[in-house]
């Protein structure tokens, strides 16, 4: 009887779809089951890169199709690396990643470590930080385009208030000392909820018994956070900084609909001048040796700094 | 089996017959592309007759004007079928000549008998010449626009303000036929309470994104000498666009930004304009003919309290306006070409451009501005016609996206930002445009 229960299972599983499909090796199958994925991939993230590659060597123009297309060499580069206007983007980039990751860490760092002291109504505080990160950008631009208005934004009238100067005279958009700035306290207010949440994760992994035997062994408050919260969270917060500065680099959603890059120049980043090069001015070869020189820069930089990152999280 | 097959064979049929009748009734549709503002509801109430005349149905696709360009040019780029027919700008005639975008007219217009010589010289030069100022023509002239002046009526004839203005500059307060006078005004305008509100001078185009502060700028410089390229030498520009008077021009723009635009105005162009106007900020107002109709009817601004100046005279007494406006064209990977041409011919029609004026489209025919009737039609329409009689076009070379770009930037970097001085801009704007021609081949 149970033989022949064990028979009728037996029969009734079944076999390995590899042996049932005449020729196929698992191994086979396995790369049947993933190749689309895999093309998918080709298609849509390495072959652009080779295509985008290649069109750098090039005076291709994607409004002038029937054109003949040039192979010019590296000139695209040289004229990209001779060009004091592209150095000047990438400054104010720079400029940019620089104090955007400098105050978010600051602030997300210190907001998490006061969430993470578990005070009454914490999870409340914390879901209302929170807010602006799920804002979508095109939402943010556009409310704080209306708050910094010099004659009905809010925010003017605030300053004026505590300060005393005319609204009108508070043209945080406009002034070219203050448009800079404009950008960075918006991107500040969406992004630094992000870099709380990551510290916070960094802060709430570290054993409680640490700070007990600190306890015992009758560690200041200083101490203990200078002796073991900072170095604990420490991977945290630079995996923080990694994200928003790889993010940050790459910023064009909050300037394009802030300020567009003006007054002037002022507030034109690497990330817009090349959107003007590619869809604008419609140079496709120059944009493209522009683009690949901003990859390597960022990957380059990401991976000298992940190095880093590897070594602080081993000590 | 039998009646199963036939029940099957009726099914099918009926199916291919609902979609040959839909083919059938869409196949003539033809697709209308420009941008989105007031006249493109005008071209939709007037194309309703050319559907009543043909049986030919018609769709519109309008993109905002910030995205106009970008949509479009994309679209002729990549060789889509999305427009027949489409208004493009003025500006993008060489491109779409050179690159095969639009079908070229001339035979058309021969066989049809539509005539050239019958609509605005200067529309016909700006809208539908590749090369400029040579029969091959590549649109109709469809919506005439130029860059003009609005200006609030009811507070030039405040007579305090008048008093006040005549001990101050010596001239009676009224629309300037000078930048000189323009800017006077502005400045007693700038700052000051009218009806318990704080007004300011104008509202100038500043706009750094697409073409705002070229198109402002250049209603200025021209007035001031400023010249593309050597009359003699083409595409030879040093001494010419950065001339001494082309210099003071952009200088005089960047003052009068300085003086007297409300505070904020550093990305200003049509829309940012008219809500300036609109919303009683303005003493002054300057942008396209395009804007007056819809500013005439406002309860706010508009009937008595509005009125319209051609752009003023320079130092020395030169007079010349930014062309706006676009010519209708039919586009060639078009599988309707010939339904489109006869669009094309229908709205060439002198009583359809008429109606074209009357519902708020600028026509560029002459039977129709030259009419005696005409300057009495809108209080818009004098100004309208002295302002087409002084036009000029930005560069219309396939090439005039990158040419853009580079006078916005240096533009906006002087007049906005305040960077370096007008010489270094304009000397800026020689080397810029100098490359791009380079890059193609024509320096």
């Amino acid at each position: 009887m149970l033989n022949r229960t064990a028979e009728n299972v037996a029969r009734a599983t079944p076999e390995p779809l590899a042996r049932k499909v005449r020729g196929i090796s698992d191994k086979g199958l396995a790369w049947l089951f993933i190749s689309p994925t895999i093309l998918l991939l080709l298609a849509i993230n390495i072959f652009p890169l080779f295509w985008a590659i290649y069109l750098s060597f090039t005076n291709y123009r994607a409004n002038r199709p029937n054109e003949v297309v040039k192979n010019l060499g590296f000139a695209n580069y040289q004229r990209i690396l001779g060009d004091q206007d592209i150095w000047i983007a990438m400054q104010t980039t720079a400029h940019f990643v620089f104090w955007t990751i400098l105050l978010q860490t600051l602030i997300g760092f210190t907001l998490a470590w006061l969430i993470d002291r578990k005070f009454r109504g914490h999870a409340f505080w914390t879901t209302l930080i929170l807010v602006p990160m799920m804002l979508s950008p095109a939402v943010v631009g556009n409310f704080w385009r209306f708050l910094y208005e010099p004659q009905i934004g809010l925010f003017s009238y605030v300053i004026s208030f505590v300060s005393g100067i005319p609204p009108t005279s508070i043209q945080m958009l406009s002034n070219v000392s203050l448009a800079p700035w404009s950008i960075i306290i918006v991107d500040t207010w969406m992004w630094t909820p992000y870099v709380m949440l990551i510290c916070l994760a960094g802060l709430r992994s570290i054993p409680e018994y640490i700070y007990e035997a600190a306890e015992v062994d009758r560690a200041s408050n200083w101490r203990q956070f200078w002796s073991i919260t900072l170095p604990m969270a420490l991977p945290f917060i630079m995996l923080a900084v990694l994200f928003r500065g790889i993010e940050n680099f790459k910023m064009f959603d909050m300037v394009n609909l802030l300020t567009g890059g003006g007054p002037g120049s002022t507030t034109e980043v690497a990330s817009i001048t090349l959107k003007r090069q590619a869809f604008e001015s419609w140079r496709t070869g120059y944009s493209s040796a522009f683009a690949i020189i901003l990859f390597v820069a960022v990957f380059g930089l990401a991976n000298i700094y992940v190095k880093a990152l590897n070594k602080v999280k081993q000590r | 089996m039998k009646s199963s097959l036939k029940m099957a064979l009726g099914l099918a049929s009926a199916v291919v017959a609902s979609t040959a009748v839909s083919n059938v009734a869409h196949a003539e549709d033809l697709t209308l592309c420009w941008a989105a503002w007031d006249p493109a509801n005008a071209l939709v109430e007037l194309s309703k007759d050319f559907t009543k005349e043909t049986g030919i149905g018609m769709k519109f696709e309008f993109v905002p004007w910030t995205n106009y360009a970008d949509r479009f040019l994309n679209e002729l780029n990549s060789h889509g079928k999305l427009c027949d027919l489409i208004i493009g700008d003025s500006q993008w005639i060489g491109g779409a000549a050179e690159n095969g975008h639009y079908v070229k007219l001339n035979d058309f217009f021969d066989k049809e008998k539509i005539s050239m010589d019958d609509f605005v010289p200067a529309t016909v030069v700006g809208y539908s010449e590749w090369p400029k100022n040579t029969p091959n023509y590549w649109a109709l002239p469809a919506m005439g626009d130029v860059v003009g002046w609005t200006y609030r009526k009811d507070w030039f004839s405040k007579p305090e303000l008048q008093k006040e203005f005549k001990e101050k500059y010596g001239w009676d307060l009224g629309p300037p036929t000078t930048f000189d006078q323009l800017k006077q005004i502005a400045e007693f305008f700038q700052k000051r309470q009218i009806d318990g509100k704080t007004v300011y001078g104008a509202s100038i185009y500043t706009e750094r994104g697409s073409e705002g502060i070229t198109m402002g700028a250049m209603d200025v410089l021209y007035s001031y000498g400023f010249q593309y390229e050597n009359p003699k030498k083409p595409y030879e520009m040093e001494g010419f666009v950065n001339s001494a008077d082309s210099v003071k021009g952009l200088e005089f723009y960047k003052s009068l930004y300085d003086c007297c635009t409300p505070p904020g105005a550093s990305n200003s162009y049509m829309g940012e304009g008219v809500d300036a106007f609109k919303s009683g900020q303005v003493a002054m107002h300057m942008n396209f003919a395009f804007t007056w109709p819809g500013l005439q009817k406002d309860e706010n601004v508009g009937g008595d309290k509005i009125g319209y100046f051609v752009n003023p005279k320079g130092p020395g007494g030169a007079q010349f306006a930014q062309l706006g406006g676009q010519g209708i064209s039919v586009v060639s990977y078009s599988d309707k070409q010939e339904s489109a041409l006869k669009y094309i011919k229908w709205f060439a029609n002198k009583d359809v451009q008429a109606k074209w004026w009357s519902l708020g489209g600028y026509s560029c025919l002459n039977a129709v501005v030259k009419d005696p009737k005409f300057p009495a039609s809108q209080p818009y329409a004098q100004t309208f016609l002295d302002s087409m009689a002084i036009v000029k076009d930005f560069w219309a070379e396939p090439s005039y996206a990158p040419l853009l770009q580079a006078s916005q930037k240096r533009f906006h970097d002087y007049v906005v930002a305040g960077q370096g001085s007008a010489k270094d801009a304009l000397d800026g704007l020689v080397k810029d445009w100098t490359q791009v021609f380079q890059d193609d081949g024509k320096m």
